[in-house]
């Protein structure tokens, strides 16, 4: 946290920021803040433009758009959140073990992870669908089964980089526990690693899921999710194209600035710009200072 | 003197090529000797000559393959056997503070392991950093702020932190300048009298070795070419060795 304010510094990486976290809340709290209910069918009201009780206007049933697109958050960006999580979760405990204690057990582990990476991801996920059948939870699942093994990988990279170092020598040579070292060394250093690949890692699945709702493998009607929105509106594309302004520009939105603030936590969590305070104070005047503020040639 | 560190018939071997290759590349080769307490015991050799994998099995950090390696009677392999007895400082200053830690939290942490309190130990925390030549100024700052010669300094500090009689240097000071090589070596001097510390120093340089030592091991591929006092260095037996002195000398 203490590196929070260099987010607020960049004015894109602010904003990304501000759209992610503005996103996620109105998800979390969607029965509050969705104005309808997001299922209620009116007939009379079918492709009404924006009104002041529904400003984003009605589908084709009827049903306040804004308050779907809002309740669309919870699969769209929170499950896919939480899918995310566990196969990171799962990635980096065996990253760490593989990466950190090489040998047998990390020539084991990266076999396991080889098998689960030679798997075409679509298709699985695809296969997956197909034995456990059409819904939102057998998506996720299929989405941790597949990336957990892309996730160790990485995870295991870096993870070695880092074992190598003389720090961590040093605290062996101390007599710490692996569990110790790990926890006090290796975690710090390579969680911006972990959280840039998996921040990259979610755009591409928010996107992924949309299109397996858009396909109507996914949430199933009459809940609503950005891709089936699209999926909806796909129907009367020609008649009332203005439909698939909504779902669409919100998941370009937000997946857009999940990118663009993956680009600003690499930047942001580079250890180097971690500055005691005196020298904080007196770094605008500094040579470096300068360059960075592009004042000299 | 009692005798801190036994060692006594190690082999280690490296495998060759990939995880199913046979093929094993014999990187030392019976190794023996004694080390006593509060001695200067430098490890010369060539790159390549194993002094840095005979650094590692002396830390424990990895296992001989063959031979055992007593640290005051007990394995140096157990962790609990070398806590406090021996330290480390190594050669690349880029890598050996973490990154994410200040000078203080980088000297606390050999400190965690001592049973002092809190305020106790930034105490000595200043204490070490001043006997290591730098000011209290120095305390948040965080490695890439600082020198080669600073990190060096504070890894010295850290190193002594831990009380153990005896510390490792592998290429400690290699890495650094002319100078700033020459700053250091007066500094291990001093805390070498100051604490009665001792010292293996891992070098390729016999002329900082002959500086700081009381006696030199001269390693040749793997295995000890002569053991000899820093004082007959002069007269040294072996073809080797004296090849050795007259290429650094001249």
């Amino acid at each position: 946290m203490r590196r929070f304010h260099y987010f607020l510094k960049d004015k894109l990486a602010a904003l990304s920021l501000a759209i992610i976290s503005i996103t996620v809340i109105a998800g979390i709290f969607a029965p509050w803040i969705a104005p309808n209910d997001p299922e209620e069918v009116h007939m009379e009201l079918r492709f009404a433009s924006a009104s002041w009780e529904y400003l984003l206007g009605n589908d084709h049933l009827g049903r306040c758009i804004l308050s779907r697109l809002i309740y669309g958050i919870r699969p769209s960006v929170l499950w896919v959140l939480v899918a995310l999580v566990a196969s990171v979760g799962i990635g980096a405990v065996i990253g760490f073990i593989a990466g950190y204690f090489k040998g047998r057990i990390d020539a084991f582990l990266m076999r396991i992870c080889d098998v689960m990476l030679s798997f075409p991801g679509y298709v699985m996920t695809l296969a997956i669908i197909g034995i456990l059948g059409v819904g939102l939870e057998n998506i996720l699942l299929a989405f941790v089964l597949m990336k957990w093994a892309w996730f160790a990988r990485i995870i295991r990279t870096s993870v070695m980089a880092y074992a190598e170092s003389d720090y961590v020598k040093f605290s062996k040579v101390l007599g710490m526990g692996s569990l110790r070292i790990m926890r006090k060394h290796i975690l710090p250093v390579s969680l911006p690693d972990i959280a840039v690949t998996s921040s990259s890692a979610y755009s591409s699945m928010v996107l992924q899921l949309s299109g397996f709702s858009f396909l109507g493998l996914g949430i199933q009607a009459p809940h609503a999710e950005w891709g089936m929105m699209l999926n909806e509106a796909r129907e009367v594309m020609f008649s009332r194209p203005e439909m698939m302004l909504a779902p669409g520009i919100t998941t370009i939105l937000f997946v857009t600035a999940v990118n663009f603030f993956t680009d600003s936590l690499q930047v942001a969590l580079d250890p180097k710009l971690g500055i005691s305070g005196k020298k904080r104070q007196g770094r605008p005047d500094s040579v470096a200072g300068r360059i960075q503020r592009n004042e000299v040639a | 003197m009692p005798e801190l560190l036994t060692v006594e018939g190690v082999y280690k071997t490296y495998r060759k090529g990939g995880m199913f290759s046979r093929e094993r590349q014999q990187i030392l080769r019976d190794i023996s000797f004694e080390y006593k307490e509060g001695e200067c015991l430098g490890i010369i050799g060539e790159s390549g000559s194993g002094k840095s994998t005979l650094g590692r099995l002396l830390l424990g950090i990895e296992k001989p393959d063959r031979g055992t390696i007593l640290l005051q009677g007990e394995s140096v392999e157990k962790r609990g056997g070398r806590r406090g007895r021996i330290s480390a400082v190594f050669q690349d200053y880029t890598s050996s503070i973490n990154p994410y830690f200040t000078v203080e939290q980088a000297i606390l942490e050999p400190l965690t392991l001592q049973p002092d309190g809190m305020e106790a130990k930034r105490d000595k925390v200043g204490r070490l950093l001043r006997q290591v030549g730098l000011d209290s100024s120095f305390r948040s700052k965080y490695p890439h702020e600082l020198s080669g010669g600073q990190i060096q300094r504070v890894c010295i500090a850290r190193a002594v932190a831990t009380e153990s009689p005896c510390i490792l240097l592998d290429e400690a000071i290699s890495s650094l300048d002319g100078s700033v090589q020459m700053q250091v070596l007066e500094l291990l001097k001093e805390l070498k009298d100051s604490f009665r510390l001792g010292y293996l120093f891992i070098t390729h340089d016999i002329q900082s070795a002959a500086y700081l030592c009381d006696r030199v091991l001269i390693l040749r591929s793997g295995q000890i070419e002569e053991i000899v006092d820093i004082k007959e260095l002069k007269n040294v037996q072996s073809p080797y060795a004296q090849k050795l002195l007259r290429m650094m000398i001249t």
